[in-house]
């Protein structure tokens, strides 16, 4: 292909983004929009699975039948998730292997949220509201993104999203209207979970290397300080009916800006759990390099069992 | 209490899917792949599920205040009466597939009876087990068919922990007092009739499988009297320790 016909190709392409048309796994795309779709999609779903650790070390201890049950079910979704974005990324022609192998490399990032260690049961709490809060802040939009697969999982994604977020905030509302002790445990889990959410929704504007052209595919619709600042709009009156406080000094409602100004977080910390180097970082890998290398000999015996099976049927046919 | 043997009863059936299913829920993210991980959570939520229904009866039944969080996490070890199957640990796949496999036939086989009780409680929980059930034995008779004619080492790996767990089979078929009273007053499965259908088929599954059926003819006993492995306390540290620590909360 000339360099003209593909100058033309990618014209007709962003044309129909601009027009809001879906792009479908075998359109013509230009191999930027491939790779940053591979990688987005892929770290999504690793944050997925990665996810499902944290609140996973809760699930034997959880404290009643109720709870340990809707855990279960909750920690399941996200292996859920985890399934339907490897195959959208799928459509882009890499294979889950590949994308495992990129996750246990190291090459491939996840959500750094998920490299804090879960302390106590008020943090099945906090995760929920917090966590799964800011996730759908980031992900809503993604519903009307460019890339079709993507777009159609993020729709059924966000509505489990959303039920995981009120079941969250339903555990904080419990400890709040329970015991000093459980309020405590509350107000404790918010203290230690609040910053980092923050941090999820990204570096500011002017440190995001991705944002641009982002926008332009309609990966992204609001910058990440725009999405912060949404985030923590509609959290505060939620901690406020829950009786907790946030732990920042700062944060007042500016009359004029309608909107709560902030305290300063702490990005020296957010680069240091990105690069690597948070308290569960090596940990969560661990965990799931350890899993993938425990469960070879079962996949393999599925794949020597399927062959021999096909085997079999081929010489039933003969 | 005036219904004492039909609580130990429901215990002594409910136990078992609360023991399995908070093994099946350690597992959970650590599957050897993401659609096994899934199955196997959603066998345990069956099971809790089953759990919750057996113990809200119960909790009925003692009429003493306890609710069902009671009764499943704030027993002494030596108050549980599951059988030692299925407080095995998950030592790899293989035993979890092995345990789930031999626990589930005999749960599909003692379901199908209970159905018939004349209990109604219990006859309707068993209607609805039984259609889980009878996935979680498709499932894991899948497995060790799988495993057993896989590679040489899923071979070799299926046949031990079969080997391991069949001296835990036996218990199945035990009777308790409690048993013997609710069979005679037509609200109890009379175990010791599933005995042979239910080696019939597991052995039937095994050699499909290309597997051996272990002919050890020694048996363990006890957890029905709730006396348990070593591994019994551990498992019961985690499912009791909110309860334990902060004790008379809500959650």
């Amino acid at each position: 292909m000339s360099e003209e016909q593909i100058k033309n190709l990618e014209e007709q392409f962003e044309e129909r983004i601009a027009r809001d048309e879906k792009i479908e796994p075998k359109d013509w795309m230009p191999e930027k929009y491939r790779q940053t779709h591979i990688r987005q999609i892929s770290q999504h779903a690793h944050s997925e699975i990665v996810g499902m650790l944290p609140e996973g070390n809760w699930i034997t201890r959880a404290p009643s039948l109720r709870r340990k049950v809707a855990l279960l079910a909750k920690v399941q979704d996200e292996a859920g998730h985890g399934l339907y974005l490897y195959s959208a990324c799928e459509t882009l022609g890499i294979s889950r292997d590949e994308l495992y192998e990129q996750l246990h490399s190291g090459k491939a990032k996840y959500s750094s949220i998920f490299n804090y260690p879960t302390v106590t049961w008020a943090d099945m709490g906090a995760i929920g509201w917090l966590v799964d809060g800011a996730a759908i802040i980031n992900q809503v939009p993604l519903c009307s993104t460019s890339f079709g697969p993507y777009a159609r999982a993020m729709v059924r994604v966000c509505k489990e999203e959303s039920f995981h977020q009120r079941q969250g905030y339903e555990i904080m509302l419990k400890l709040c209207n329970g015991t000093p002790e459980q309020k405590e445990m509350a107000q404790d889990a918010l203290n230690r979970w609040w910053w980092p959410s923050l941090m999820m929704l990204g570096p500011t504007d002017d440190m995001s290397v991705h944002t641009e052209q982002s926008m332009k595919w309609k990966l992204k619709r609001k910058t990440n300080d725009e999405l912060r600042q949404q985030f923590i709009d509609q959290t505060v009156p939620q901690a406020d009916i829950l009786g907790l406080t946030i732990p920042d000094p700062d944060l007042k409602w500016n009359e004029e800006r309608q909107s709560y100004d902030f305290g300063e977080i702490d990005w020296d910390e957010f680069w240091q759990v990105v690069k690597g180097h948070g308290p569960m970082n090596k940990a969560r890998m661990k965990a799931r390099v350890g899993a993938w290398e425990r469960g070879e000999w079962v996949r393999d015996a599925a794949m020597a069992h399927a062959e021999k099976q096909q085997e079999r049927k081929n010489k039933q046919v003969v | 209490m005036k219904n004492k043997n039909l609580y130990n009863y429901i215990l002594g059936i409910a136990d078992n899917s609360l023991i399995l299913g908070q093994r099946l829920g350690e597992l959970c993210g650590h599957g050897p792949s993401l659609e096994t991980d899934i199955a196997c959570t959603n066998m345990s939520l069956d099971l809790l599920g089953q759990v919750r229904s057996y113990y809200q009866y119960a909790a009925k039944i003692a009429g003493d205040g306890r609710t069902e969080d009671d009764i499943a996490m704030l027993r002494k070890e030596r108050e549980y009466f599951n059988v030692l199957l299925v407080e095995q640990p998950n030592t790899d796949f293989g035993y979890t597939m092995a345990r789930q496999f031999l626990f589930d036939v005999y749960h599909f086989l003692m379901l199908t009876e209970l159905e018939k009780s004349t209990d109604l409680n219990l006859s309707a929980i068993a209607k609805k087990s039984i259609k889980e059930v009878s996935y979680h034995k498709r499932f894991s008779s899948d497995w060790i068919k799988r495993l057993g004619d896989g590679t040489e080492e899923s071979h070799s790996r299926i046949q031990t922990a079969i080997n391991d767990l069949w001296t835990y089979t036996d218990e199945l078929f035990h009777q308790t007092e409690a048993d013997k009273a609710m069979v005679a007053e037509g609200v109890g499965v009379d175990v010791t009739k599933l005995k042979d259908a239910y080696y019939e088929e597991v052995n039937a599954v095994l050699e499909e499988a290309t597997l051996s059926v272990p002919e050890s003819k020694y048996f363990q006993k006890g957890g029905k009297q709730g006396i348990h492995t070593e591994h019994m306390g551990y498992l019961l540290a985690d499912l009791q320790y909110m309860q334990r620590t902060y004790p008379n909360m809500e959650w």
